[in-house]
């Protein structure tokens, strides 16, 4: 059958069930008390109060767990490229002789991107994340998989989780400070990775939590961002991960003259766009473009003396500068992206650690997205309908991640995505995206170096942009232009071979992963 | 136009590219892209062209690119060719 956006998904998967095509970003949020959903059953552990929970090995922890094979376990990626986890519970999971578990992390880095090897052996069958990198993401676009992955965004990796859609068996948590009893936070220790907002969320609803940590600290841990009583065992290992690769010490502003352009034009976008205004709140990544448009944008809310109710997001320690001059009055913060936000976390009690649930899960009493004024996203590719991909590269390849994307998009009043119009010879504004993860009916605005193209859905930013001085196109003329300019054939082709589904926030199926046909 | 030592132009930054040229006693292209293949071949007719402009008719030009634009490969390879042969400026 077809989604709202014409494309064909399968109504049902071997191994995946029944799937849900899309059909409108609030379509099913607005009749979800019809489905009468309910809270996932979670098994109840109780201890007696003498019990000791540290257990030697990581072997130990996983034979008490109870874990099965073909049984789903969670891990987070707080700690990014730098983290030895996941692939640690693998190997050893190789070796006590698990077969066919499901994956389900937060998110995939480079660091986990061997995984192919165990899912070759059989220990791996299925894998849900939102993003996928380096050879793992190879692997799934040549359609290695036996069953497709399935992408889920921040906010519906939450709402998976608290519906039962995905049961976790064990979570394992990388915990960068923890004591005996598995009171963990992220804030201290040699590996600390600031915020722990996505395991929070594993840790609650998990059927058992094992928390590995190489930073045991006396009882009892504060402050507490993961608590002892939803923690089941302790495991101490030498090394959690690679602080290098943790993250850098603070993010770097960009200097490519192209980025700043455009992120010039987006910071005059929304100071004309009607909700510059004393109490905005706002989010960025920490990509070029898209921090970039938060240094103009400070820089105008000094000079008009506006100041923004929050940011959120993944914070990074440029939008803890600019919470210090006074700009923004709380940061919530889910994933903290360098070093010098860890430090703010301990310091400002307005720099608050939020889970995933509370960021962006749409099947709640409200994320705190849902208050966002502007969000500001970047995008591998973008179609004259709006739609953005994030995930798939310019060689037909899963290197991306879903993430906050199109939780974001859906909720902010104002959503700008900021891209070069080209990138090597490959144009980012395009007939039809390979792969869409945020439907262009909730993107308003793309800010290129080459022009600023609005949705036509929203007339009411029109009428404001217009006679700004601001460069406004319409978004075909956009894409004709690079078009011309690029003239680079396609390099890749797909196959009709499903090798993935991107599932919306809502929990429906908007897109699928091609298989990609190597030239 | 003579090419008659090694010299080299460009960057390996994204949207640019490596030209490294060198003494040889017929033509010789060597083209690595990041961008496609397709692309490969029309980076090495449009070095055979500007080859041809200048009358070179012995020289080893290697290209690494990283998704330049045509006019780039085009200044890149004009710089390198400069600085190889004899006169060049």
């Amino acid at each position: 059958m077809k989604n709202q956006l014409g494309i064909d998904i399968p109504e049902y998967v071997e191994n995946l069930g029944k799937l849900i095509p899309y059909k409108g970003a609030f379509k099913r949020i607005k009749n979800l008390q019809k489905e009468d959903l309910r809270l996932t059953p979670t098994k109840i552990r109780t201890y007696l109060p003498e019990r000791n929970k540290l257990v030697s090995s990581l072997e130990k922890a996983i034979e008490r767990s109870g874990l099965k094979n073909g049984d789903t376990i969670s891990f987070h990626h707080h700690l990014r490229g730098g983290d030895f986890l996941l692939m640690k519970v693998v190997e050893t999971l190789d070796k006590m002789g698990f077969k066919d578990l499901t994956i389900f992390s937060s998110s995939l880095t480079r660091a986990h991107q061997n995984l192919y090897e165990y899912v070759e052996k059989g220990v791996v069958k299925k894998i849900f994340t939102s993003g996928l990198r380096g050879e793992l993401g190879k692997f799934v676009s040549r359609g290695k998989m036996d069953i497709p992955v399935v992408i889920r965004s921040h906010g519906g990796r939450a709402r998976a989780i608290k519906t039962g859609e995905v049961k976790i068996d064990v979570a394992f948590i990388s915990a960068p400070s923890s004591d005996k009893e598995g009171n963990l936070n992220g804030v201290r220790g040699p590996s600390a990775c600031g915020s722990l907002g996505y395991a929070m969320v594993d840790a609650q609803y998990a059927n058992c939590v094992i928390a590995v940590t190489d930073n045991l600290v006396d009882y009892p841990n504060t402050p507490i961002s993961i608590p002892q009583y939803q923690v089941d065992y302790v495991v101490k290992i030498d090394r959690l991960g690679d602080p290098d690769k943790i993250g850098s010490d603070s993010t770097r502003l960009t200097n490519n003259p192209v980025d700043l352009v455009i992120a010039e034009n987006a910071a005059n976008v929304i100071y004309n766009s009607g909700y510059f205004r004393e109490g905005m709140s706002f989010q960025t990544g920490a990509g070029g473009a898209s921090l970039a448009t938060a240094k103009y944008l400070a820089d105008i809310m000094e000079e008009k003396k506006v100041i923004g109710s929050y940011a959120i997001g993944g914070i990074s320690s440029y939008i803890v500068d600019i919470y210090k001059r006074g700009l923004f009055k709380k940061m919530f913060d889910v994933q903290s992206f360098d070093k010098g936000v860890v430090s703010s976390l301990l310091e400002n009690d307005d720099h608050i650690e939020i889970n995933a649930d509370f960021y962006a899960n749409p099947f709640n009493s409200g994320a705190i997205i849902n208050n966002l004024d502007v969000v500001v996203l970047a995008a591998y590719e973008i179609d004259t309908d709006f739609n953005v991909n994030v995930l798939v590269d310019s060689h037909g390849y899963a290197q991306g991640a879903s993430g906050g994307h199109s939780d974001t998009a859906a909720t902010a009043k104002l959503t700008i995505i900021v891209a070069p119009s080209f990138r090597s010879r490959i144009p980012t504004v395009v007939n039809k995206v390979n792969t869409v993860i945020t439907p262009g009916e909730t993107v308003d605005i793309l800010v290129t170096e080459r022009g600023i193209a609005i949705n036509p859905r929203r007339k009411d930013l029109m009428e404001n942009l217009k006679g700004k001085g601001l460069p406004i196109k319409d978004i075909h003329q956009l894409r004709e232009k690079v078009e011309i300019i690029t003239n680079n054939p396609k390099m890749f082709e797909f196959t009709d071979k499903i090798c993935g589904f991107i599932e919306y926030r809502d929990g429906t199926i908007i897109d699928t992963i091609k298989q990609v046909v190597e030239k | 136009m003579e090419i008659n030592k090694k010299s080299q132009a460009g960057s390996l930054e994204s949207s640019d590219l490596m030209v490294y040229v060198e003494p040889f006693n017929e033509i010789k292209i060597e083209v690595e892209s990041s961008v496609s293949s397709q692309h490969t071949e029309e980076i090495r007719s449009l070095i055979l062209n500007e080859l041809e402009m200048r009358k070179i008719n012995g020289v080893y030009v290697k290209i690494q690119d990283n998704g330049a634009m045509n006019l780039t490969i085009k200044a890149r390879l004009k710089t390198a060719l400069l600085r190889g042969a004899k006169n060049g400026n």
